[in-house]
């Protein structure tokens, strides 16, 4: 499967949406730097996100979200957070990594 | 600019932090210009309001943090932070997610008074048409 990489703010590029709607089921979904912003619950982007959280597994990067101030509790429930190792984990258990720049 | 002349200055913010450089390069242009005495606003649209979330802690990701800065600000003479009610909507935050920005007003003892002036996307755009001179980030 493929690990899909998002950098870019769902509210400034089409990056995430894109990525979504071209995300196969069973593939993961790795929220990235501005990437994180996708993850609020209650946004403008929120139901695409939980839509996609059906057949899709979707990442935050911890360290991402505390650079920005972005708490837990803020997060749409079933995205899951991970660290640098974790990136490194999901990197090495999928075969190809396609970054939505 | 004839000395003595004050203008109105605003500052646009529209672009979240760390993920690119405009954030903080704003922030060093507005530090730089309030050794002007001109009137300085700010004002955060969009991924802007990004900007001024409490609680940013960078350790993780090994970038310069520079958050608390913007509480800084009012010893410079900028009390004037229009934040757009509609960009926070929008991106899932309120108020209550933003660090609280204050100032000491010199013409009042000295009381501690917010920075942040929540306005409406009417608002902000009618608050733009009185600006002399925008810089946009």
């Amino acid at each position: 499967m493929i690990l899909h990489t998002v950098n870019k703010s769902p509210f400034e590029r089409n990056a995430l949406v894109s990525c979504l709607g071209h995300a196969q089921a069973g593939s993961s979904v790795l929220m990235i730097e501005d990437g994180v912003y996708g993850a609020i619950a209650g946004s403008q982007v929120a139901d695409v996100v939980n839509n996609s959280l059906a057949t899709v597994k979707i990442y935050a990067l911890e360290p991402d979200l505390a650079a920005r101030g972005i708490a837990k509790e803020k997060l749409i429930s079933g995205v899951q957070l991970i660290d640098y190792a974790g990136f490194v984990d999901l990197a090495a258990d999928n075969t190809t990594v396609q970054a939505w720049l | 600019m004839s000395e003595g002349t004050i203008k109105k200055f605003l500052y646009l913010n529209r672009k979240a932090p760390y993920g690119t450089i405009y954030a903080l390069e704003s922030l060093e242009v507005v530090l730089i210009g309030a050794a002007f005495d001109q009137d300085v606003s700010l004002a955060f649209v969009d991924d802007g309001v990004f900007q001024l979330t409490k609680n940013q802690n960078t350790k993780g990701i090994e970038m310069k943090g520079f958050s608390l800065v913007y509480n800084a600000l009012g010893d410079y003479g900028i009390t004037k932070l229009y934040v757009e009610k509609e960009s926070l909507e929008e991106r899932g935050l309120t108020l209550d997610d933003l660090q609280d920005v204050v100032y000491e007003d010199e013409n009042d003892d000295y009381a501690e008074k917010k920075s942040i002036l929540l306005v409406s996307r009417a608002e902000m755009g009618q608050m733009m048409e009185t600006q002399n001179v925008v810089l946009s980030f």
